[in-house]
């Protein structure tokens, strides 16, 4: 394959490269151009995203503390004690658990109310108006109304059942104090944070498929379940795809949400990698150590992305 | 194979009625062609016979059944779409085979009957490509595989053939023309080009502003247009308009010849013309001029075979003429054809 | 003439139909509504557990909103965040649109490969990253500015809008660009001049997207800022309303919906665009 540079000058007649004295002016020459362009975000990613990550990962290899002003590296000892913390492990379990479950609610939901939405009706401006201000409430103050909603003695959820009937006389779940109704507190939570934009991403998918396809199968005689799933879904994968990558980096690196509801608690019982990280790193002081955890995030990401993009690929149709 | 009918179907949007309450009869068998210009409503038309638009108010029947209500897969109707609306995440055969599917065939019956469909478009080596590696062509097989498959009792095709090059269209055209006498399924086409309306229909349905101007066979479309619209929507070059007092006289270009053409003892219409420019095209020679009076500044097209081979030049008057005959007359007001008489 | 059947079923339909989005919104929107009763309660009203919570037991009240207003720094944060949100937003403009349309037109193999290394560096989240960012701020002597959220936040809104512009990008026809440049540009006049203008739908998803981001982040605002003046409307509200275990709840739920109301207003004018631009970008 020709370097970009010769294919695009040979394209515009312009002489390929052979000649000593180049005329071409800057802004025509390609490969120069596309350099310059792409060169401003490229050195701001490796300055402000790689550089600090190489970082992270030199304090997870030392002895980093907080206060300290010296570094002395002390190889993968930070790891060792690490994997043999139960805490850790039950933070990696809880970050997993958190979000497969809340994904796959999300990515269901999402479905069923982006099908809601696709017709047009009356009243629909408000509809989606209203659906759209959990995702873009701040975290941090959306988090906080929850805890409210969620609280032992005033939850507006227990009033509700108990005005309803639905709840009996001795029952009144604590919902933040039991180790896993906080689970199913914060996986909620996350569901109603997420749910908006998956709806979004996934109208978005619904609305490049052709009309042409759904009149083909309505007259090759596909019903509504039919149409849903041979139809519908493998059009719209790759999209929702997308859409549940997203989730999975927002809720796999989320720290805000547990900290807000639970910190982590019951005894631990709902931490997650990053608050777990953020506990030890800046509020216990070992910088080293909350390092450590937290970089345990990347390889789990990076695994799902390349799962994700390589399905992505394969059911691409165009 | 069925009929299909309509009576007084209309569909009304907001900027108006796109279909305007028209009366059809399609016959058993029939190759029907809906011809019009670009938003006469003729895929409105058709979408409403396929069941994918909701009349605004009459019916439809097929086979003398009242279907307007039902949906599409109620019908037994195939339809091919002017983009072939292949699925594209599954392979030719996946395709093929979605109707038998959906209809509830097993694995083998849909196998067989996908290899037969295949087979009689010669499209059995494609069928585990998926539609983005094939050609316009191949496409369209598809389609048409994917239509026949079912064995409908009417198919409805939408342009099928817009989508693809002219040297193609037009093997495609003697094809599909085929392939419909052989198995006899009543089928109704749309398209705006007028002479593969011709060229393909049994009967053509001359079709504008949502209502049927004439409906009748290309022969009788051709040579006894109903009105203006018909005459010069028919025929390429279109038919010269003549104003007479309160007519229109109508000559077909291939209908203007030089004088010098015609037999002695012929009773002809003289038409002394100008020529300004003349277009050779090979088989035929357009040539394009003015008349002289009484028709002065009327800007006419005769169209010579190349077998006439009588030089013409630029800017020279010549006299031309035509059969009395063949002269057609139109109200100038209805554009409604009427029967010579009056004038001359 | 023959007129539409009535029909049980669809009228069943519709019922359904709208009982479902009913439930969705019932659970998406109803936080919101309870935010807002919340706001105007007294405290006396709030922590009587006897009180329904969905109506005022005692007349409603503003004192929640002049706590807010007047006694933090409340409007303060909100100009912050509002100087912060426009400020990295044009900066991810600049990175992420030149680099996008780099990728989509001017790097063949090697651009593909890249764009997806980039849309990767996305995964490296805050939580990762917050620990030594720490002190790198600490030792440019940005703590406590707004400057170090500017500096630091586009390195989560570069990656995904490079990916992004990209997409799109390689979704509007060379046709036009070529046009230009036999009209007499050169490509990059034709960029500026007949690219970016069609792709408003593209850039619109890359703003509204990078200002969401910037209005949410709390890790690093939480690490980098310490005092009042200086802090966003993320990180100030839950620091400043929440003393050890007191909860101010009418002023923080007040909070949330002075901030997310206008926002999702102008989000719902948009989200079609929205909607567009990332079918096209995404979607390829």
């Amino acid at each position: 394959m020709n370097a970009p540079g010769e294919l695009a000058a040979s394209r515009l007649g312009a002489p390929a490269r052979a000649s000593p004295c180049r005329r071409i002016h800057p802004f025509d020459d390609e490969s120069w151009l596309g350099r310059i362009l792409l060169a401003p975000a490229v050195i701001y990613i490796v300055a402000l995203v790689g550089f600090p990550f190489f970082l992270a990962i030199f304090y997870s290899l030392s002895d980093a503390t907080v206060g300290s002003t010296t570094l002395h590296f002390v190889g993968l000892r930070n790891y060792e004690r690490i994997l043999q913390d139960p805490t850790f492990w039950r933070s990696l379990r809880n970050a997993v658990v958190f979000t497969v479950v809340s994904q796959v609610l999300v990515v269901v939901l999402g479905k069923i109310l982006a099908m809601a939405l696709y017709a047009d009706f009356r009243g629909k401006w408000i509809v989606r108006f209203l659906i759209l201000l959990p995702w873009v409430a701040p975290i941090s103050l959306g988090s906080i109304g929850w805890l409210w909603i969620f609280d032992p003695v005033y939850s507006v959820i227990n009033w509700s059942g108990r005005a309803l009937h639905l709840f009996g006389p001795g029952f009144w779940p604590i919902w933040l104090g039991q180790p896993d109704l906080a689970m199913a507190s914060i996986v909620m939570v996350d569901v109603w944070r997420l749910l908006p934009l998956a709806t979004v991403i996934i109208l978005a998918g619904m609305s490049s498929i052709p009309q042409d396809i759904h009149d083909a199968a309505a007259v090759d005689g596909a019903g509504f379940w039919r149409h849903l799933f041979r139809i519908n879904l493998p059009l719209i994968m790759p999209i929702m795809l997308v859409a549940l990558l997203f989730g999975i980096v927002f809720t796999f690196t989320d720290l805000i949400v547990v900290y807000v509801l639970t910190r982590g608690g019951p005894f631990d019982s709902t931490q997650v990698i990053a608050s777990y990280a953020y506990f030890t790193g800046v509020q216990g002081g070992d910088l080293a150590a909350g390092a450590a955890i937290s970089l345990f995030l990347f390889p789990v990401l990076v695994a799902v992305a390349i799962v994700f993009l390589t399905i992505a690929k394969r059911t691409e149709v165009t | 194979m069925a009929t299909v009918e309509t009576h007084a179907l209309t569909k009304h949007f907001d900027s108006g009625n796109a279909v305007d309450g028209i009366d059809l009869s399609v016959r058993e068998g029939e190759f029907l062609v809906l011809v019009g210009p670009s938003g006469c409503g003729k895929t409105t038309l058709l979408r409403m016979l396929a069941g994918l638009e909701t009349p605004s108010s009459g019916d439809v029947l097929i086979d003398g059944r009242v279907v307007t209500w039902l949906p599409p897969r109620k019908r037994d109707i195939a339809m091919v779409f002017q983009s072939y609306a292949l699925y594209p995440h599954l392979t030719v055969y996946g395709n093929i085979a979605f109707p038998m599917q959906a209809a509830g065939l097993g694995r083998k019956d849909v196998a067989t009957r996908v290899q037969k469909a295949a087979s009689m478009f010669g499209i059995e080596r494609l069928l585990a490509r998926k539609p983005r590696q094939l050609s316009g062509g191949e496409r369209q097989r598809v389609a048409l595989a994917r239509a026949v498959v079912r064995d409908p009792v009417v198919f409805l095709l939408d342009e099928p053939l817009s989508n693809l090059d002219a040297k193609l269209r037009t093997s495609a055209r003697d094809e599909l023309q085929q392939f419909q006498r052989r198995l006899g399924t009543t089928t109704v086409y749309v398209t705006h080009d007028q002479i593969e309306a011709m060229g393909l229909g049994d009967r053509i349905a001359v079709l504008d502003h949502g209502r049927i101007h004439q409906l009748g066979a290309p022969r009788d479309v051709y040579h006894d247009p109903a009105d203006t619209f018909v005459a010069t929507f028919i025929g390429s070059p279109p038919m010269n308009l003549l104003e007479e007092g309160a007519l229109l006289s109508g000559v077909r270009p291939e209908q203007l010849l030089p004088r010098a053409v015609f037999e002695a003892g012929e009773s002809l219409v003289p038409f002394p013309f100008t020529v300004e420019r003349i277009e050779y095209l090979g088989a035929d020679r357009l040539v394009y001029g003015t008349l002289a009076a009484p028709h002065s500044l009327t800007k006419v097209i005769s169209r010579l075979p190349s077998t006439i081979a009588l030089p013409i030049e630029t800017g020279r008057r010549y006299d031309f003429a035509v059969r009395e005959h063949d002269l057609k007359f139109f109200d100038r007001a209805t554009g409604r054809r009427v029967e010579r008489g009056a004038a001359r | 003439m023959s007129h539409r059947p009535f029909s049980a079923v669809r009228s069943l339909k519709r019922g359904g139909h709208v009982l479902l989005l009913a439930a969705f919104v019932a659970f998406l929107a109803f936080p919101f509504y309870w935010m807002a009763i919340t706001t105007f309660k007294s405290t006396k009203d709030l922590i009587d557990a006897s009180h329904n919570p969905f109506l005022f037991g005692a007349p409603p009240t503003l004192d929640n909103l002049r706590v807010l207003f007047f006694q933090t720094d409340f409007g303060r944060w909100i100009l912050n965040t509002a100087e912060v949100g426009v400020l990295v937003t044009l900066i991810t403009l600049v990175l992420a649109v030149p680099a996008g349309y780099a990728l989509a037109r001017l790097s063949g193999r090697w651009g593909h490969r890249l764009g997806i290394a980039i849309f990767l560096t996305y995964l490296i989240p805050p939580t990762i990253l917050f620990i030594p960012f720490s002190r790198i701020v600490a030792d440019l002597g940005l703590q406590d500015s707004l400057w170090s959220l500017v500096l630091v936040y586009p390195s989560f809104t570069v990656p995904f809008c490079t990916w992004l512009m990209m997409g799109f990008f390689k979704s509007i026809p060379r046709d036009i660009e070529e046009a230009a440049m036999i009209d007499g540009l050169s490509r990059f006049r034709a960029f500026v001049k007949v690219v970016i203008p069609v792709s408003s739908a593209g850039m619109l998803t890359v703003v509204i997207f990078t200002l969401t981001l910037v209005m949410q982040e709390f890790v690093y605002a939480l690490t980098f800022i310490t005092t009042s003046a200086h802090y966003t409307v993320s990180v100030g509200v839950p620091t400043f309303l929440v003393r050890g275990d007191v909860y101010f709840w009418g002023s923080l739920m007040g909070a949330c919906l002075i901030v997310s109301i206008p926002v999702a207003l102008v989000y719902n004018v948009f989200v079609d665009r929205f909607v567009a631009g990332f079918t096209v970008g995404a979607v390829k």
